[in-house]
């Protein structure tokens, strides 16, 4: 495991305000077929604060996924607990919104019908719902769109539907994987701009996975550093950054020298899993 | 034709270097024809509707020279101007139309009862695997039995009348609609399900909101094969042993060899089903169009 200059990744509770997430030495092992286990996450530990924008970044397979669907109840880790808001919440689902990868619009609903599902799923009643969601959608850049039918829109724009989504679905924590992953350069730009709008307006705590340092560095308070074979958190550090930030800022001498240094952990990553263990 | 010159004679490339080579040879060699391809036009609609009535009109006046000039033997295949004449008296007294008011009133039957029961099987599949594993090979041995030859025996239990017919085009729909909706169920994006477990539903959430929608195009999709099946059951219920209906009138015909007759409960066959056919395209078009907003 590398040992990092910058911060340790923190662990158990701090001092006011507490955090609101925390991940307590979680592992977790699948079963494969032939009866091996394999570790896809081991002793994940780590804890955010309120309003805290984090970014995991790392090599695919590095458990990314994983963590994400134990954070949001949809699995249960096979040692550790999840803590939100103190409280443990190992395999509860519903607590936190979780935007996957794809931007999973209902085709046969409109954007308006599609961004209050997950108020509708948690029994608010459909007018009070539509009610809540028609004046964000015209804050937030979907003005105009509401009756139309996600076939009719370009990728930025679903992604914006499926963001509004998760962010109406009205939980403090808001996980978001790869959720521009599959947008052009400048679509992406535009859209971590507007991502970082909506952070400032709603004051969620997000839990950002990504590839891209640039965008790590760019959006995020705080980044951990994975590694794959097995998935494990091997470094984290700060980005201090002054907020808001300007696009202009990836430019900035301070960006450039945090970029290098993330480089040189992720590639000490890298060679951490390639060395021990079985061939890449 | 041109035929590329292949290097048969020199040995296989044994460098990329030779490759490049090779290629560069096979493309001096070559000699493409020249093609320059039409742009498609679409023939005009009047044109269109000219051919088919021509095609028509040709075989039935073939049919009907030939019988005249004793070509075909018109005792076995009977004659336009004949099949006329029998139709112009079957549809005056009015007993076809009761027949057909018959047959189509067990089809349309048997397609509700089918689609509808077929639907609701499949989409149960959903809510347990072991049952629905345990199911599966069941609907599709029940999908393989010839189900037509099932027809003397639901005769005999559920008697002449109409209830056997609806029950026979009942058998065929069901079990595709089993087969189709089980499929469509299978086929419901895993990632949608994840996303509304994610958001705390509970498996009644997810089925309401996801599984019976993303079902639904697939329904609408099989409901044309399924009227044409419901059109058969009924059909073949009624050539067993029925009081009214197209098919026992059909049966009735051939077994007093007027063969005119036959054809003439054929046609009024062929024009129900195409109406019937008609109405399901039509109303297929809409509901899908409503149910998947695609351009």
């Amino acid at each position: 495991m590398a040992v990092l200059a910058q911060t340790r990744v923190a662990a158990g509770p701090q001092v006011a305000p507490g955090p609101q997430l925390v991940v307590e030495h979680v592992h977790r092992t699948f079963p494969t077929r032939e009866g091996e286990a394999v570790q896809a996450l081991v002793d994940a530990d780590l804890s955010v604060r309120p309003g805290e924008f984090i970014s995991l970044i790392g090599p695919s397979g590095c458990g990314k996924s994983t963590l994400f669907n134990l954070i949001a109840g949809l699995d249960a880790p096979t040692t550790g607990r999840i803590l939100i808001d103190g409280v443990d919440r190992s395999g509860q689902q519903g607590l936190v919104g979780y935007m996957l990868q794809k931007d999973l619009l209902l085709p046969w609903r409109t954007v308006l019908e599609n961004v209050v599902l997950g108020l509708e799923i948690s029994g608010v009643r459909k007018k009070a719902a539509h009610g809540i969601a028609r004046p964000l959608l015209a804050t937030y850049g979907l003005g105009g769109f509401e009756s139309h039918y996600p076939t009719q829109l370009s990728g930025g724009m679903k992604q914006r539907v499926a963001l509004l989504r998760t962010i109406l679905f009205n939980r403090d924590i808001i996980l978001l994987d790869e959720p521009f992953g599959a947008l052009d350069a400048q679509t992406r730009e535009r859209m971590q701009e507007w991502l970082l709008d909506l952070w400032d307006d709603f004051h969620k705590t997000v839990l950002f996975v990504t590839h891209d340092i640039d965008e790590a560095i760019y959006l995020s308070d705080r980044v951990f550093v994975m590694s794959a074979r097995p998935g494990r958190i091997v470094a984290s550090f700060d980005v201090g950054l002054d907020r808001p930030r300007k696009p202009s800022v990836v430019t900035s001498a301070e960006f450039v020298r945090i970029k290098a240094d993330a480089r040189e952990l992720l590639n000490g990553a890298h060679a951490a899993h390639v060395r021990p263990g079985k061939a890449a | 034709m041109t035929t590329l010159e292949t290097p048969r004679a020199t040995p296989a490339p044994t460098s990329s270097a030779e490759s490049l080579q090779s290629l560069a040879a096979l493309r001096s060699a070559a000699n493409p024809p020249v093609r320059r391809r039409r742009p498609e036009t679409e023939p005009a609609a009047w044109r269109v509707a000219g051919m088919r009535i021509g095609v028509v009109v040709v075989v039935l006046a073939l049919w009907e020279i030939g019988a005249r000039a004793g070509l075909i033997d018109a005792f076995f295949w009977s004659q336009p101007s004949r099949i006329w004449q029998t139709a112009v008296i079957a549809f005056g007294d009015g007993d076809i139309l009761a027949d057909a008011r018959f047959t189509f009133t067990s089809t349309v039957f048997g397609f509700v009862l089918g689609v509808v029961g077929g639907v609701a099987i499949g989409l149960s599949f959903w809510w347990s695997r072991l049952y629905a594993l345990t199911a599966e090979p069941l609907v599709i041995a029940f999908e393989a039995m010839p189900k037509l030859a099932l027809a003397p025996i639901v005769v005999l239990v559920l008697g002449l009348g109409m209830g056997s017919k609806i029950a026979m085009a009942t058998a065929l729909v069901i079990v595709i609609q089993v087969l189709n909706t089980f499929a469509a169920v299978k086929s419901v994006d895993r990632d949608l399900t994840t996303l509304l477990y994610s958001l705390g539903a509970s498996r009644w959430q997810v089925f309401r909101t996801v599984v019976v929608p993303s079902t639904l195009p697939w329904v609408v999709s099989s409901l044309r094969v399924a009227i044409g099946l419901a059109l058969t059951g009924a059909i073949v219920g009624e050539y067993i042993g029925s009081t009214a209906g197209l098919g026992r009138m059909i049966h009735y015909a051939g077994s007093t060899y007027d063969i005119a007759l036959i054809w003439v409960g054929v046609f009024t066959l062929a024009a129900l089903s195409m109406l019937l056919y008609l109405v399901v395209s039509a109303l297929e078009r809409r509901l899908l169009t409503n149910l998947t907003h695609a351009r």
